[in-house]
């Protein structure tokens, strides 16, 4: 018998693994299908010492992550897809500011205010920086329970090391499904922030902002953010891959689809066909690494729960080498196991 | 052995509840599980459903599009979610609320729940009488660690509470499935 584990949903998990992180400031505002991450925060924050509020809307709660992340606290916002488009003024000026901040997106179908079911297509928003200007996010997306409990811990670790915005990418399913999950202890140790606005009695001031209006200036900052972004890029891939050798087809798939496609992939193999998976886990810096297949006849079949997003980087990274193909479903439809099984044997 | 259920009935009959006890006495024997409860406005008079899949393997989909079994404990949610049950599926009924007839392509056991719980005297333990005549048909987990369960989760320093679930459980166990 096991007792070590817990069952606890996504959000949850996501919740307590941000406290286990060391976060000591959260600011969130209600939104299905993510309202148990705002409601753990605001019964658990107080006993870890730290602060949790429920701001008046989107807008003011990532302005006070940006200004807690300022002052040198490891903070974190949450919300689903509406929320998240309100949030992107404030992400793009802690992008600009080079702070570091966790910022949780459990999506919903869109456009608009669309629905409350599980959605994958905030992609192109969360991977392209999702505000104005030039910067990216490094954007991890979970596939169970256990995984959102140790991305959102390892979030916080990245964003204070490369003084970056991180995103942890959910779904409803994700967000909603309880599994059990192992703890870990806290984090003891979180790195001193020499750049903090922590007052400066007996030093220099420090400066944080986004706005470099002499000429050049920003051209100049802007450089020190992209070699920033190189860096990441070659660090901090993360994929998991299942049965590539001999694959006449690989599926492509992350969060809760890449779960289904597993069991696809399990279904196909066992009856004899040579059926792979790439499962992107860092969809920022996206894992091109992974898709240097030698053999031209191998298809990539890219699956997602949107009309086509993480498709186009599939096809950037394979650059025409091999066919890549798209199954999708739109506006909170999951594609089913059924679906991809069907699909497969058409490409095989 | 993977086993996917579908658990639905009116909101307020404590079929999240139901889940999440299986979720739980799943975990505490080992096994793989997951729990996924529908997060609309279910609200107390309509439909409100959850899927709980256990398995000695790793799950993928938490979602069920085919279920092992159905656990339905008002008509409206018999309506819905009938047409999910795979062939020759084991369909647990609150015939208090719901009838169905059998036939060839379910296992069907009907056995008026709520009317069990009510003699007992406490209309919401219903659930816990169907709990217990699935885990008797199927033994997908053990009793005994059921109890373990409600031990945890019972709210600390009411005694009845537990007593009653445990008696609903019983009762439960012990229908005749024939």
């Amino acid at each position: 018998m096991k007792k070590d584990k817990i069952l606890i949903s996504g959000n949850e998990a996501i919740a307590q693994g941000a406290i286990d992180a060391g976060c000591n400031f959260y600011a969130g505002y209600p939104i299905t299908p993510q309202n148990e991450i705002i409601a753990y925060m605001s019964k658990h924050m107080a006993d870890s010492g730290g602060v949790s509020i429920q701001a008046e809307s989107e807008l003011a709660a990532i302005s006070m992550v940006y200004g807690a992340s300022a002052a040198g606290a490891r903070s974190m916002t949450s919300s689903s897809s509406p929320g998240i488009s309100l949030k992107q003024e404030g992400i793009s000026y802690i992008a600009g500011a080079q702070l570091p901040a966790v910022i949780v997106n459990i999506m919903r179908g869109g456009p608009g205010l669309g629905n409350i079911a599980p959605s994958q297509s905030d992609y192109f928003q969360a991977t392209r920086g999702g505000g104005h200007g030039d910067y990216r996010l490094i954007v991890l997306a979970p596939a169970s329970v256990q995984e959102a409990y140790e991305l959102t811990r390892l979030s916080f670790d990245l964003a204070d090391k490369y003084r970056i915005p991180v995103m942890i990418l959910g779904d409803g399913i994700l967000g909603q499904m309880m599994e059990p999950v192992e703890l870990r202890p806290k984090t003891k140790t979180i790195p001193q922030k020499s750049w903090a606005l922590s007052g400066c009695r007996g030093r220099k001031p420090n400066i944080v902002k986004s706005f470099f209006l002499r000429e050049g200036a920003l051209e100049e900052f802007n450089k020190t953010l992209q070699k920033n972004h190189q860096i990441i890029s070659k660090n901090e891939i993360r994929f998991e891959e299942i049965n590539l050798s001999g694959a006449k087809v690989v599926l492509v798939a992350y969060g809760t689809m890449a779960r289904i496609a597993k069991s696809a992939v399990a279904k196909l193999s066992s009856n004899g066909k040579k059926v792979g998976l790439i499962r992107p886990i860092s969809l920022w810096p996206f894992p091109k690494t992974a898709f240097n297949s030698k053999d031209k006849k191998l298809k990539y079949l890219t699956i997602e729960m949107s009309a086509g997003q993480m498709v186009e980087d599939v096809r950037l990274a394979v650059n025409g080498r091999n066919p890549v193909e798209f199954l999708g479903r739109s506006g909170g439809g999951v594609p089913t196991e059924e679906e991809i099984i069907n699909k497969v044997k058409k490409l095989l | 052995m993977t086993e996917r259920i579908i658990i639905a009935g009116s909101g307020g009959q404590g079929v999240m509840l139901l889940g999440k006890v299986l979720a739980e006495t799943a975990m505490l024997e080992g096994k793989q599980v997951t729990y996924l409860p529908a997060y609309g406005p279910e609200v107390r008079g309509g439909t409100s459903h959850c899927m709980v899949t256990i398995s000695d393997e790793e799950i993928g989909s938490p979602y069920i599009s085919q279920a092992d079994t159905l656990i339905i404990l008002n008509n409206p949610s018999l309506e819905k979610f009938k047409g999910k049950l795979r062939n020759k599926g084991l369909l647990i009924l609150n015939s208090s609320l719901a009838k169905s007839e059998s036939s060839g392509k379910t296992c069907l056991c009907q056995f008026p729940f709520t009317d069990m719980a009510i003699k007992l005297g406490n209309i919401k333990v219903a659930n816990m009488v169907a709990l217990g005549c699935y885990l008797s048909a199927r033994k997908t987990l053990k009793i005994n660690d059921v109890l373990q369960v409600f031990k945890i989760m019972a709210p600390a320093g009411n005694l009845r509470i537990l007593e009653i679930n445990e008696q609903a459980l019983a009762e439960g166990a012990g229908l005749n499935h024939g």
